[in-house]
């Protein structure tokens, strides 16, 4: 920090509800960093105050022009962003995030979200093996190629 | 006061119904209820479709009981605040979800004593009966576990793979049949 002219910049994205709850419970770790979030709903700016903020459209599989609209709002944000480090605890933009922010050179971490506790998420299985850190935070889902077991957001 | 929430995304009818019959058999009006614009309107209790993150907490903050379906961002508010909270699943077959993870969470979570799991909006009614004898639990920490926080915080400085003993045996009572909801990689 001191003598640095930049800080290192993340890029923490999370989707509503129960994802954006789990990437606020991890925000401490990111003391000494620069962080941008990006999430679907404009109330959650209150969270973060101090750090830029960005808004995309949320996603799901079954809407394919809200999906091509949150990839392209993810690229200009990647792309301006410049982050080192994109992490994610899901859903859909974590997704693009991930896969983007590599693009760019990034190191990525995919959070698979707590609430699934049977099986990876969807979004976590098809982004899991491109994310340099892929976690589970569930110990059984736990698999030696990954998804990591590493501790959990409770 | 009861606050009962079905979360931000979509609206849980079976769930604020059951909770609306049980306030007007036992004459409760210390029920609030957010219910996410829903096609059913509770006619015994209070409510609100929407609400922004702060009054969310609040609301959280000054209830003696939560009731709602089993979403993250719920569970782990009321448990910041050490609120109990009682959870009906949203079910795959009954089409409230896409699919059964708030099931799966909640068996983990109840088994686990975080949550009180009702299962049907008949044990719904019986644990709303014993919410009143619930108390209150330690809050939680607003942090992620220090496992977790040390994993990330050696990754973004600079550790590659910084989850070591990465090979974890499931327990004997893992369910393996929950595999088959694991998506085909490409």
């Amino acid at each position: 920090m001191s003598g640095k002219p930049h800080k290192k910049r993340v890029l923490a994205v999370a989707s509503s509800g129960g994802h954006w709850t789990q990437l606020l419970r991890i925000i401490p770790v990111f003391e000494g960093y620069e962080v941008a979030y990006v999430t679907v709903l404009p109330v959650y700016r209150s969270s973060v105050p101090k750090n830029r903020f960005y808004v995309v459209k949320d996603a799901t599989r079954w809407n394919k022009l809200h999906m091509i609209a949150c990839a392209l709002q993810l690229a200009w944000i990647v792309l301006k962003e410049r982050p080192s480090v994109v992490i994610s605890t899901g859903a859909a933009p974590g997704y693009f995030a991930v896969i983007l922010g590599r693009m760019f050179g990034a190191r990525t971490i995919w959070v698979d979200s707590i609430a699934n506790a049977d099986h990876i998420s969807m979004a976590g299985a098809r982004v899991g093996r491109h994310a340099d850190l892929w976690l589970t935070q569930w110990p059984h889902l736990a698999r030696p190629d990954g998804p990591h077991y590493g501790g959990a957001v409770l | 006061m009861i606050f009962v929430t079905v979360g931000s995304q979509e609206a849980f009818d079976r769930m604020i119904r059951a909770v609306d019959e049980w306030a007007a058999q036992r004459g409760r009006r210390d029920v609030f209820a957010q219910i996410a614009a829903g096609a059913y309107k509770p006619e015994h209790i209070e409510f609100t479709d929407f609400m922004e993150p702060a009054e969310f907490k609040r609301r959280v903050a000054e209830a003696s009981v939560v009731v709602a379906h089993a979403g993250m961002g719920t569970i782990l508010t009321a448990l910041e605040f050490g609120k109990p909270i009682v959870v009906l699943p949203r079910r795959e077959h009954l089409h409230e979800t896409r699919s059964d993870h708030q099931y799966a969470t909640s068996k983990r979570f109840g088994s686990q004593g975080r949550v009180i799991v009702a299962e049907s909006e008949l044990e719904l009614h019986a644990k709303l009966d014993a919410a009143d004898s619930l108390a209150a639990s330690e809050r939680i920490s607003s942090e992620a576990s220090p496992e977790l926080m040390a994993t990330i915080r050696a990754f973004l400085n600079g550790d590659p793979q910084p989850v070591k003993n990465s090979v974890s045996k499931p327990p004997s009572s893992m369910r393996r049949s929950s595999q088959k909801g694991l998506p085909e990689e490409a």
